[in-house]
């Protein structure tokens, strides 16, 4: 064969060792091949116009993921052998772990199990392999963190039994539910919720304040997973705009569709990181940003250059924007209230600040948190210090989309609950915000059908009907180890003595603090 | 509005290499030092290109290699054998 | 004092995590066991799929297979993410090698005219044979609940696309990198009449809705006479025609096949041995399959080494099925 062509640019020959590999079928149908892709309504008019998000070959992709690896778990290795958990700036920061490993990392198995699927059920080869290259990736960070935390579940309680809890436990039905949508959804919906309005628009707000958080508090085997994994990231990200931006351009009957899905899964992952705001601002030891912050670069900086961008396609900024970015002075403050409150059924510890941390949350948000939030807290360090931890009893009502407890307040209206309600065949479902309500109205035959722990407790099926059974049989908590105030609790002892001080001494600043 | 690319890197030996080549090539990057990560951002574009890594490192360089230390990027992405361009339209 | 509180502090309150010792026991576990039991959701899905109402998330029964517990499949080469990325980059390393030696001396270059032509007919639209392997496992990984089980397919997905560029970097060789020879070799796939047959196969597995009807045929029928086929007989066949040097660029699939019977083995063993129902339901689906895919291979087993070395093959596998109490047609002669 004359060897004088023109040889391939780096963009072709990618498309030869990826997508020409694939072919027009003739003794299948293509409809019963790919029977998933067109009940959605998206239109795909041309696959080819497919921009590969990134161009890793195989050989490639085995060479630089080995390398990650290999230093990954050198790092867990001597983070192990060192007892790098006596070095973190103190015990209370394992709690930001133990809601990570219930609440993220069952998130990173059910993204893997989704991205198999969806890498089979597009007829385009390009997108197929850039989701399944995204499924194994998916399956390395659900692995990578079960070995980060393997040390620290030796020393510390609560994260014993990640998986079980994220099954039942009543917070982690907020992550569970986000992904079940997103996975029961077709595979547009998928990638619109998972590639692009989490992974590129929201998923920086979890990883990078998070991890370099992880850093400041000597968190070696944390740090190093986190920054590992995101170098993955990178390439979920590109694939999450190029995705946007291919489906648009494909037909403008795609337009209303997406923007129907941003709306939506903007707001299910901005509830859903109510709990990163919560870990960042409460149970960070030594404190890297606050949330208010985060957002204001992550999400209004990053996020306002990318809509001003998708513009040009007709699609504007998610629904709702504007409660989200005024929410961001408030949300860390009301979730840490509610679990506090019902520390007594989570698998992690909480405690009220202490004064220099009131301090610092007052310095960081100076238009709510003396005006709203402080006081409170101050009162309830009060109540403990005289011996009355205070514990709310009485199960509440969960927002039936985003399944957190109806917390939040108007937006204009720090004072007032927000919660809406409607009546839908004959029965009524009740919701934190219109936000939730829009998404329910959208499709309620799938919103109907939510396990809602609160729910499911008083109908008796969480093998009890008391808080306590439900706790510790059907969750898997254990009592008076995992649960209840950090002061005095036994990760707290362990601590103390690991810096070699008195267990009786009660140490905890929030008692002197207060006093 | 102002509309800022992005790229952050973990704060490591090769990132030193590849901020000092993004100083180089885009003399208007912010360059932040954050706790284990190094963010550099610039007004729409932001260019990673081969010839000035080769040049900083001394050796050669494929354009894939910064996949090991990128943590997050912000802007579209156009990447070939030469370069790695972030940018808004 | 303080000594002695540190001392303590550092012994372990626990082993490992609660689902890996409700299993084990609670003492050290490997990698393997942290990385690969129990992390998936098993219960209280919130909602049922849009792409299929009649199963939910993670449901077992989306296969006929029934298994007490699926994490009865092991793998015995004990692969979760960093051990399988470690063992491919040293495969891919020796591949690299082999590739950059013949390219520097254009030993594909400097080969007949006629033998280019016979590669890119008879070997290079494998290729496209790997793409469907890859789609089938992707589908299988997505199908199974069991990490255990599912890790193995994304893993063999992700090695078919691998060997499917590899064969391709086969065909730019060939035409000096300009894509002309992989044009030409597609055309032999979708018109040769000596290909219909397998593109036929392929097809028909790409509709197949039963992940485990799927593996088997798959992973266990479909390669168990391909690889041995094209990597061994044909391979053959081509040294023997003046074309030894493709071999070098082909180790890697003979090296991939053999390891990959390791767990192709062991999984069916496990799930033969799980029941009768399993095992007849097992039955007929090798006697559906076997035969076509025998059928499918014969045109190139012709157009090289010889139905007798196919028959040879086919042989084998029978003998490989019989060790799960399977039989099939290959027992002939």
């Amino acid at each position: 064969m004359p060897v004088n062509n023109k040889k391939l640019n780096l963009k072709d020959k990618y498309q030869y060792l990826t997508r020409d590999m694939a072919w027009e079928p003739s003794y299948q149908k293509k409809e019963d091949i790919f029977p998933n892709e067109s009940f959605e309504g998206i239109k795909i008019t041309d696959w080819s116009q497919w921009e590969d998000p990134f161009r890793l070959t195989m050989d490639a992709y085995w060479k630089y993921q080995a390398e990650k690896e290999k230093k990954l778990y050198a790092i867990f290795d001597a983070f192990a052998q060192n007892n790098g958990h006596q070095n973190i700036s103190d015990a209370r920061y394992v709690n930001a772990l133990k809601l990570f490993l219930s609440g993220v990392s069952p998130l990173e198995h059910a993204a893997y199990q989704g991205y198999a699927r969806v890498g089979r059920d597009f007829s385009g080869a390009g997108a197929r392999v850039a989701c399944q290259m995204q499924a194994i990736d998916e399956l390395r960070h659900s692995q990578t963190q079960q070995h980060a935390m393997s040390h620290y579940n030796k020393h510390f309680n609560g994260l014993h039994d990640a998986a079980h809890m994220h099954d039942r436990v009543w917070f982690l039905s907020v992550p569970k539910s986000f992904f079940d949508d997103a996975r029961t959804a077709g595979p547009f919906e998928f990638l619109t919720a998972i590639s692009f309005s989490f992974e590129y628009v929201l998923t920086n707000l979890l990883f990078v304040p998070f991890m370099s958080g992880a850093a400041y508090n000597g968190d070696m085997a944390t740090v190093t997973f986190g920054f590992s994994a995101q170098s993955d990231e990178a390439r979920h990200m590109t694939l999450g705009l190029e995705v946007i931006k291919f489906i648009l351009e494909q037909h403008e009957d795609n337009v209303p569709i997406v923007q129907r899905w941003i709306d939506k899964w903007f707001w299910r992952g901005f509830r859903l990181l109510s709990l990163v705001g919560m870990m960042m601002d409460y149970m960070l030891p030594n404190k890297v940003m606050s949330w208010a912050e985060a957002w204001e670069v992550y999400y209004e900086q990053n996020g306002g250059a990318l809509f001003k961008d998708l513009e040009r396609y007709g699609i504007r900024p998610p629904k709702y924007q504007d409660i989200a970015n005024d929410a961001k002075h408030h949300v860390s403050h009301q979730a840490w209230s509610t679990f506090y409150q019902y520390g007594h059924a989570t698998n992690f510890h909480t405690w009220m600040p202490e004064k220099d941390e009131l301090d610092w949350l007052s310095q960081k948000y100076p238009d709510t948190f003396d005006k709203y939030y402080r006081a409170r807290f101050e009162h309830w360090t009060k109540e403990h210090t005289e011996g009355r931890r205070f514990y709310n009893n009485t199960l509440p009502q969960l927002c039936q989309v985003c399944q957190i407890p109806t917390i939040f307040t108007e937006k204009d209206d720090p004072t007032m609950l927000s919660h809406r309600q409607i009546e839908h065949e004959g029965e009524r479902f009740h919701f934190c915000s219109d936000g939730c309500c829009d998404i329910f109205k959208d499709e309620p035959e799938k919103y109907v059908q939510a396990w809602l722990p609160v729910h499911q407790i008083y109908q008796g099926n969480c093998d009890g009907g008391d808080v306590e059974t439900v706790v510790s049989k059907y969750y898997h908590i254990n009592i008076g180890q995992d649960n209840f105030e950090y002061i005095g609790s036994p990760d707290h002892q362990r601590w103390l003595s690991i810096k070699g001080k008195q267990p009786d001494a009660k140490a905890g600043g929030a008692n002197q603090d207060a006093a | 509005m102002s509309q800022l690319v992005f790229i952050a890197f973990q704060d490591n030996d090769n990132a030193r290499y590849m901020v000092d080549a993004i100083a180089t090539d885009n003399p208007d990057a912010e360059i932040q030092h954050q706790p284990a990560m190094i963010r550099v951002q610039a007004e729409k574009r932001l260019v990673i290109n081969r010839e000035t890594m080769e040049e900083v490192l001394g050796r050669e360089w494929d354009v894939q290699e910064m996949l090991v230390d990128v943590i997050s990027i912000g802007g579209n992405v156009d990447e070939d054998d030469d370069h790695f361009i972030l940018q808004w339209n | 004092m303080t000594i002695e509180i540190k001392t303590n502090s550092v012994e372990p309150i626990r082993q490992t995590f609660g689902h890996i010792a409700r299993r084990f026991g609670d003492k050290p576990a490997s990698r393997y066991q942290e990385a690969s039991y129990d992390l998936e959701a098993k219960t209280n899905f919130h909602y049922r799929p849009l792409w299929d109402s009649e199963h939910g998330l993670n449901d077992p029964t989306r296969t006929a297979i029934r298994m007490e517990d699926w994490y009865a499949v092991t793998d015995p080469r004990q692969f979760y993410y960093g051990a399988y990325v470690g063992n491919r980059a040293k495969m891919q390393e020796a591949a690299e090698t082999s590739f950059g030696f013949c390219e520097k001396r254009n030993l594909l270059g400097r080969l007949p005219e006629e033998m280019q032509t016979l590669l890119l007919r008879l070997l290079v639209p494998l290729r496209h044979v790997e793409l469907g392997a890859n789609m089938n496992n992707s589908k299988v990984a997505g199908d199974v609940p069991a990490t255990t089980v599912s890790q193995l397919h994304i893993y063999q997905a992700m090695d078919r696309l691998g060997i499917g560029q590899y064969l391709s970097r086969i065909a730019l060789m060939i035409d000096g990198s300009s894509g002309k020879g992989l044009d030409e070799s597609k055309g032999y796939w979708m018109d040769d009449a000596l290909w219909q047959p397998m593109r036929k196969l392929v097809e028909d597995s790409l509709v197949v809705q039963d992940w485990f009807e799927l593996t088997l045929l798959q992973n266990v029928l479909m390669d168990g006479l391909l690889y041995p086929l094209v990597y061994e007989k044909v391979d053959q066949w081509l040294g023997e025609n003046g074309a030894e040097d493709v071999s070098m660029l082909t180790e890697f699939m003979r090296d991939w096949y053999k390891e990959s019977l390791r767990w192709t083995n062991a999984m069916m063993k496990v799930v033969a041995g799980e029941s009768e129902a399993n095992l007849a339901l097992l039955q007929s689906w090798v006697d559906d399959w076997e035969p076509r895919i025998y059928d499918a291979l014969k045109p190139l087993a012709q157009a090289t080494s010889g139905v007798d070395a196919l028959d040879d093959i086919r042989a084998q596998l029978a003998t490989r099925l019989n060790k799960f109490g399977l039989h099939s047609q290959g027992v002939s002669a």
